[in-house]
């Protein structure tokens, strides 16, 4: 029974001490100001972590805009009011799905990449060489990709909202017959640019950072060994889709819910 | 290091499309229109019922939109709602005194909205008038207990 709590406070300390490190690697590798190299690097990262998830995330940007317009349609035509489509549609994904979903995706695609990436640069020392040679590791090889992280994942969001619309506009008006002026009529009456698209871009800001931190620092943080190596990807994925769905619960909670 | 100039290309084709994107998002989702501050003018109108008009409402003329609904509030003199209006500036001076405003509804279930339906007085409304003919919003259970009250009568 004793051993328990000492093991239970030992893993809240270890925790703790986790949380600590990954704050200060945030911040030490966060300042990196990009210099005419480092700029060019962080180019490379955003190809690789946002130009290559494009085809990914569009595509499940248009099945969810589908999705959801068919399910939308049986739903509110038993009502009569599938002149509401529209609405239902833009307002769920600029909402919730767009900023969730990419993230969702972004985590498996992108993040997981990264925490390998880093995470066998670590393993063949790869790291420690650059920090004999005198060059910042956390510079040059955590802060471009952080960055990369923060610009991709906002915009791929923006993508997806944009494809979802236009997804549940092919179902609903093109194949199951929707009022294409109540469509997008009644979209436009209940959008508002800054509630809703700007809130749902903050919502995506945050997982940016949430995401590609947990993916950087898991890559940089883990055992040195091939074992290491898969548990640390497997972590990434699992902690960014929990802290994702959690935070996404108390972010919507702060802004709909009505507590301002 | 090897400079790719496809790989450029394509981050920034990547920026500008999510540019383009969020100005999409902007304009064909969320409606928003740049009209030039001052190309408009005010009125009021006085509702004994306005219904589920919201703010940002559309204000019609002929089935054709000519303006926003920009602010809703109890009148405390008459204890009705004021609702202040914003229309296109081409249509100042235009406007009959006689104008009447009525709350509409788009569908049986839809959005509700203003439609002016113009006079024939020769006077016009000018910046900051205020609408006197008005008709209120189309209000469900009141028009139900009215057929049933004529229901129980016959």
């Amino acid at each position: 029974m004793i051993g328990r709590i000492v093991s239970l406070g030992r893993r809240g300390c270890e925790v703790l001490e986790a949380l600590g490190r990954a704050g200060q690697f945030l911040a030490q590798s966060a300042v990196g100001v990009p210099s005419r190299e480092g700029w060019y690097l962080w180019l490379r990262q955003v190809h690789f972590v946002g130009v290559l998830s494009l085809a990914i995330v569009l595509v499940s940007g248009l099945f969810i805009g589908m999705v959801l317009a068919l399910q939308g349609y049986t739903l509110l035509v038993d009502f009569g009011a599938e002149q509401a489509l529209g609405q239902m549609v833009a307002l769920s994904l600029l909402r919730e799905l767009s900023p969730v979903v990419a993230a969702l995706l972004f985590a498996g695609r992108a993040g997981s990449a990264l925490t390998a990436e880093i995470g066998l640069m670590k393993a063949t020392e790869q790291l420690t060489s650059m920090e004999m040679i005198g060059v910042d590791p956390l510079r040059r090889v955590v802060a471009p990709r952080l960055w990369a992280g923060f610009v991709a994942l906002p915009l791929l969001t923006v993508g997806f909202s944009v494809v979802g619309i236009y997804g549940g506009y092919l179902v609903g008006v093109e194949w199951l017959g929707v009022f294409e002026g109540s469509y997008w009529g009644n979209m436009q009456a209940s959008v508002d640019f800054v509630g809703d698209v700007g809130n749902g871009m903050v919502k995506s800001v945050v997982f940016a950072l949430v995401v590609t931190w947990i993916a950087v620092f898991q890559g940089y943080d883990l055992v040195p060994t091939s074992e290491g190596i898969s548990r640390a990807t497997t972590r990434t994925v699992v902690y960014s889709s929990l802290a994702v769905l959690g935070l996404d619960f108390v972010l919507t909670a702060l802004m709909f819910g009505g507590f301002s | 290091m090897k400079r790719s100039k496809t790989m450029e290309l394509g981050v920034g084709l990547f920026m500008l499309a999510g540019i383009l994107g969020l100005l999409f998002l902007g304009m064909r989702v969320s409606g928003m229109a740049f009209t030039v501050p001052g190309d408009t003018f005010r009125l009021e109108a006085n509702f004994a019922n306005i219904g589920s008009l919201k703010p940002r409402a559309r204000v019609t003329m002929a089935g054709v939109t000519v303006g926003r609904v920009t602010a809703i509030e109890l009148d405390t003199d008459w204890y009705d709602a004021r609702v202040v209006l914003e229309l296109d500036g081409e249509l100042e001076g235009q406007l009959a005194r006689d104008t009447t405003a009525a709350i509409l509804t788009a569908g049986l279930l839809g959005e509700q909205y203003i439609g002016l339906t113009v006079g024939g007085d020769p006077e016009t409304l000018a910046d900051g008038d205020t609408i006197r003919d008005t008709q209120s919003a189309m209000v469900l259970e009141e028009l139900i207990q009215q057929f049933v009250s004529n229901m129980v009568s016959d």
